[in-house]
């Protein structure tokens, strides 16, 4: 039995999606891109710069057989610019996929609960295969599915934070209940906050900062892989309750005397 | 030609149409996306694209992003 992670007409097997931002150089990206096992990148899109329009871009190295491309329509911070921005990525061609994201506030890029389910719902009627970034809210997370999302992408804490899950006993309700793929996205910071969240159940996790910033991103980009299958093969494997005291592993029967 | 692109006023001689502003960049094998005055214009029809003066464009591509 193969184990894929399944988002609208795409399967997939890594359950590690990889942002592009904030890496230093663009060979120790490629080579983080690698190390991670990814096959799913997400893209910001912006103007070109046309005064130095050959500046070094990372798409544009890219095998593009080998990836799929998740847009974020980043920057937004309404529904309709959110909106304007997937139908660009989508005129690519390149993609149909798209990260809604409509930030709230500046200081910590909380999504706005009400622009997301709204670009979300328009999004999902002109076709795109939506994933929508949240809160870590169980009820929102119940509207965007319900409109036609594709995945849940809650965060586990700020962007770019590292804080790590900080409200699992609230994700945990959305993963329980949501018929469609849940996507740890944003303020992971470590491969512990990875395995925890595959633990949890969660389908994937979508990784940029924690790894960008690492000191050695390639590295740690293996981690991440390695916490992805060891979260997501012990989730499967399901792990022992939790006991107050000691269960001895050795028999306690035959003892010498 | 008088035109707003990506913000910024540009005078570019003799454009016609959207395919001469993309040669001027030297953008014909770049992957980038074009909304003239606000509607997305597929690659196919930047030839057929006429220009007028004052018309906004915006040229955008994918960069470097995730959360």
């Amino acid at each position: 039995m193969t184990d894929t992670l399944k988002i609208g007409n795409y399967e997939f097997k890594s359950r590690l999606l990889l942002g592009t931002g904030k890496f230093s150089d663009l060979d120790v990206q490629q080579q983080a891109v690698d190390a991670s096992g990814t096959e799913v990148l997400t893209f910001a899109i912006r103007r070109l710069n046309i005064d130095n329009p050959d500046n070094p871009n990372f798409l544009e190295r890219l095998d593009l057989k080998s990836f799929t491309l998740l847009p974020n329509t980043a920057g937004a911070q309404t529904a309709e610019e959110a909106v304007r921005i997937a139908r660009l990525a989508k005129a690519s061609g390149l993609c149909d996929m798209i990260k809604v994201e409509v930030i709230g506030d500046m200081r910590t890029l909380m999504p706005d609960p009400i622009g997301t389910l709204k670009a979300t719902e328009i999004l999902v009627k002109e076709g795109f295969t939506v994933l929508p970034y949240t809160t870590d809210d169980p009820l929102l997370a119940r509207h965007l599915w319900e409109a036609g999302a594709a995945a849940i992408m809650p965060l586990a804490s700020p962007i770019g934070s590292g804080l790590g899950i900080l409200n699992p006993h609230y994700i945990s309700f959305i993963i329980e209940e949501s018929p469609v793929p849940v996507i740890i996205d944003a303020g992971i910071g470590s491969p512990k906050d990875v395995a925890e969240a595959m633990e949890m159940g969660a389908d994937g996790v979508l990784l940029n900062t924690a790894v960008a910033g690492a000191k050695d991103p390639v590295l740690m980009a293996e981690a991440m892989k390695l916490a992805v299958e060891a979260g997501r093969k012990g989730f499967l494997a399901g792990r022992i309750q939790k006991k107050r005291y000691a269960n001895a592993s050795s028999p306690m029967e035959m003892m010498i005397e | 030609m008088n035109l707003l692109i990506n913000g910024q006023e540009r005078v570019i001689e003799n454009a016609k149409t959207l395919a001469d502003v993309v040669s001027h960049f030297g953008l014909s094998e770049r992957i980038i996306v074009i909304e003239h005055n606000l509607n997305i214009v597929a690659r196919e029809l930047y030839a057929e694209t006429p220009l007028t003066e004052g018309d906004k464009i915006e040229i955008v591509h994918f960069v470097g992003g995730g959360c």
